[in-house]
């Protein structure tokens, strides 16, 4: 009985915790990139440009400092094999979709705060990534990446 | 009908308001703030962890600290008799174990 219950303490207990992650992980990122194509096609025309020298015949009314921002993390599945990728190095695929999901979260959400208060383009966008610190020194406990996109939203007359 | 700007000046990180012509320069503007985590949004963020995706106690966290750092921004350059901060920038860096410092900073400007 011991032997059992010890090897399920040590061993099946982590891969139990492997598995829920691997299965819940994917599923919530097939259905965030889901929410993102939506989203992404009803703000579809509104125009998002990275910098600030405007068409000569844009007249602008008034502008307005938008920001949008998502903390994201991957889950422990994709953190081990990240942490495995890290020990041959090369392309880290596990990390790819976490930021290019977290990037367009962040555009969509100060790209949805400007049109939805009335404004008609969003310029100069700037985008900034920041990690945040581990919660524990050894490297596990909780961590996460912070994406900001950040612009001048303006009105056109 | 202009929408209804969240801050009392005008901001924009753009070198200039466009649309407006700068009168007046009064230096660079800056606001902070450092904050450490929640211990209760902590525990609920390292389940989250587990299976990944977004941490909404952080990012909610993160956008107050962003709020409170460009409203001292504001204030200061009220203060200076500014009515508009021109190329606003963020900076956050994580200084120790669970916090993190948000900076925002501008150029303090009187547009026409």
């Amino acid at each position: 009985m011991s032997i059992y219950f010890e090897l399920f303490v040590n061993f099946g207990i982590p891969l139990l915790v492997l598995m829920v992650a691997y299965f819940v992980g994917n599923a919530i990122e097939k259905k965030h990139f889901r929410e993102i194509r939506a989203r992404e096609e009803k703000v579809h025309g509104f125009p998002v440009i990275s910098f600030a020298t405007l068409p000569p015949d844009w007249r602008v009314g008034s502008a307005e400092l938008v920001t949008g921002s998502v903390v994201v993390s991957l889950d422990y599945f994709k953190r081990i094999i990240a942490g495995l990728r890290g020990l041959i190095g090369g392309r880290v695929k596990t990390y790819e979709p976490l930021l290019d999901r977290a990037r367009r979260e962040a555009v969509l959400r100060m790209t949805e705060d400007a049109k939805a208060r009335g404004y008609d383009a969003v310029i100069n966008v700037r985008l900034e990534t920041s990690r945040l610190a581990n919660a524990r020194k050894d490297g596990r406990g909780t961590a996460g990446v912070e994406m900001l996109a950040f612009g001048t939203a303006i009105t056109l007359t | 009908m202009s929408p209804e700007s969240r801050y009392p000046i005008i901001l924009s990180n753009t070198e200039t308001i466009p649309g407006k012509q700068i009168a007046e320069f009064y230096g660079l503007v800056t606001g902070n703030t450092v904050r450490a985590k929640h211990i209760g949004r902590d525990i609920m963020a390292g389940f989250k962890n587990i299976v990944g995706g977004e941490l909404k106690g952080y990012t909610e966290l993160l956008q107050d600290s962003r709020r409170e750092a460009t409203e001292r921004m504001v204030e200061q350059a009220q203060s200076m008799g500014a009515n508009a901060v021109v190329n606003v920038r963020y900076a956050t860096s994580s200084i120790a174990q669970g916090a993190a410092e948000l900076f925002a900073y501008g150029t303090a400007v009187r547009v026409a």
